[in-house]
């Protein structure tokens, strides 16, 4: 019995990391077939990988739309990441009653969905002039709460007799943390920075709202508009979706410890 | 000299902490309170009247929100169950040192999740094409004997929406389950086995009850996220095109707050009312969900 429940265990996890990984080969082949053939079923590689890549190459705006993504994403990333460190650390190291309650206060936020926030804030941006700019695109986001919790929560193992040393030999508080925190918590920022960067790049709602010039759309919105289309050229967008998956895929597998330690150190 | 270090420590961490509650206060919790007291305002456009309750009272005249209010439920009911239970199992399966392969298993079980929810939703769409992939390989093991309307039928594009959800999460919360199961000692394992208890037994006896605060934590995040489904309707359902309407099978709540301020006349105080109804949803299911974990 023991051995029968074993194997079909097995069996199921194995059909499991199966099903987690056909969309993944569907999309690649799919890159190679024609839209007909796509929704046809067709699971061997065609031959319509060039024709699809020059389809997509001749969409207006595709150079411009990538570099969009790539300068949302990381400029984004950057930012989430001063902010969201110096406040970790300011709650942290700097305890007060005060601090204390305005932190219990943003965990209460936290439970606030980004739906609640939609409508005034689109009012808001189009009213500051905001629509169609990089800065519209990333401004509500940069001050993550999750991530503001998850560096305080990272801080907690930094040892303050660095900072004391530091204070006693004469160095101000911001270079304590620009010439000490910062280089001592190095792979909690590389953690961070993956979960952060993932976030932006497939970042969909609010640059949907944000954007409606084709020249700054980004790649994500880029496959969407694709996919709506009343007939959508599957082939097209497989090539698109490819394209798009590439980055965070290969963040993934480059920094996979990281990345999973990342998502964990905000629960701990 | 001992106030004055204080006062100087105060200071510092106000000017640490200074940017982000900044931005928060610019950009969350001022947006909160205007849509409060837009949820009290009537009108089309950006013209403006207090109309007391009167938002309020349309939310519980309007068919079409308690569509989507009844759709928004039947995912979350459904999907977050089903999708903890299968991690759950997974994870502890996983977390067996004698089971071969499982690095490669966790890492495929795992992938998913690094898709954005735009890109996984056209794979999506089009795997369960009527002539696609999916229905093929239905037919092919004699499960079905003619396609399955996916995107055409109202109930299998519900089953539809849910699949891919589940398709997309579950290995992100098993990581979950994996790091806390490491906490667990193994000999409460052993001393059970001893004992002779039987492996369903010590899965829902010892392992279900030590990963409480986890589950509880993965299942209000959950939460919140299905109350706010967009992504994958607005990609996979609402514009399938021909034949059927399976946009009103899978309209959500989120969906509808979209059509409300872009498809329609906008409705900017309607639709901040019903952003209201899933902020107040949340909290009603995150407390809930706290007391059942506090009893337990």
């Amino acid at each position: 019995m023991n051995r029968i429940g074993n194997l079909l265990m097995q069996a199921s996890l194995w059909l499991a990391a199966f099903v987690s990984v056909f969309p993944f080969y569907w999309m690649v082949v799919g890159a190679s077939n024609t839209a007909v053939d796509i929704t046809g079923g067709k699971i061997t590689y065609g031959s319509e990988l060039l024709v699809n890549i020059g389809k997509f190459f001749a969409l207006p705006n595709i150079p411009r739309i990538f570099a969009n993504s790539f300068l949302v994403a990381i400029v984004g990333t950057v930012l989430t990441l001063t902010v969201t460190s110096l406040a970790g650390y300011g709650f942290e190291i700097f305890r007060s009653k005060t601090r204390d309650k305005v932190f219990g206060g943003l965990l209460l936020l936290l439970s606030v969905p980004f739906a609640a926030l939609i409508v005034p804030l689109f009012m808001m941006f189009s009213r500051a002039g905001l629509m169609n700019s990089y800065v519209g695109i990333m401004l509500p986001g940069i001050a993550a709460i999750f991530m503001i919790f998850y560096f305080r929560q990272n801080t907690k193992a930094f040892p303050h007799e660095l900072r004391d040393a530091a204070l006693l030999d004469g160095l101000k508080e911001w270079q304590v943390f620009l010439y000490i925190y910062v280089p001592v918590m190095r792979s909690t920022y590389a953690a961070a920075m993956i979960i952060v960067f993932m976030t932006n790049w497939n970042s969909y709602l609010w640059p949907l709202m944000v954007v409606q010039k084709n020249e700054m759309k980004t790649i994500t919105l880029q496959v969407a508009s694709l996919a709506s289309a009343y007939t959508p050229d599957y082939g097209l967008i497989m090539i698109a979706n490819v394209l798009a998956t590439l980055p965070t895929i290969l963040v993934f597998f480059l920094l996979q410890r990281r990345f999973v330690e990342g998502m964990l150190g905000s629960v701990k | 000299m001992a106030s004055s270090i204080i006062s100087r420590e105060n200071r510092a961490g106000w000017v640490f902490v200074a940017p982000a509650l900044a931005l928060l206060g610019v950009f969350m919790v001022y947006p909160i309170f205007w849509s409060l007291w837009m949820s009290f305002q009537t009108g089309k456009g950006m013209n403006f009247k207090f109309g007391g309750f009167g938002n309020m009272i349309r939310l519980t005249k309007d068919p079409v929100l308690h569509h989507a209010l009844s759709n928004t439920l039947i995912f979350l009911v459904v999907q977050v169950p089903v999708m903890i239970v299968l991690a759950l199992l997974f994870a502890v399966a996983l977390n067996n040192p004698r089971l071969r392969g499982r690095s490669v298993l966790r890492t495929a079980i795992f992938l998913p999740c690094v898709t954005s929810l735009v890109a996984y939703s056209v794979l999506f769409k089009s795997m369960f094409a009527t002539d696609g992939v999916v229905n093929d390989t239905l037919i092919m093991l004699h499960i079905i004997n003619t396609p399955i309307g996916w995107m055409i039928e109202p109930f299998w594009a519900k089953v539809l929406i849910i699949l891919a959800i589940t398709w997309r999460w579950t290995g992100y919360n098993m990581v979950f389950y994996l790091a806390a199961l490491q906490n667990i000692d193994p000999a409460i394992y052993e001393a059970a086995r001893i004992d002779g208890v039987p492996a369903w037994a010590r899965f829902l006896k010892i392992t279900v009850p030590m990963l409480k605060p986890v589950i509880l934590f993965t299942t209000v995040l959950s939460t919140i996220g299905t109350l706010q489904l967009f992504d994958e309707v607005n990609t996979i359902t609402a514009s399938a095109g021909a034949g059927g309407n399976p946009a009103d099978a899978t309209l959500t709540l989120s969906l509808y707050i979209y059509n409300l301020l872009f498809k329609y006349v906008p409705s900017y105080g309607y639709a901040a009312t019903v952003s209201w109804l899933i902020v107040i949803m949340v909290a009603l299911l995150s407390w809930i969900q706290f007391q059942f974990a506090k009893e337990r």
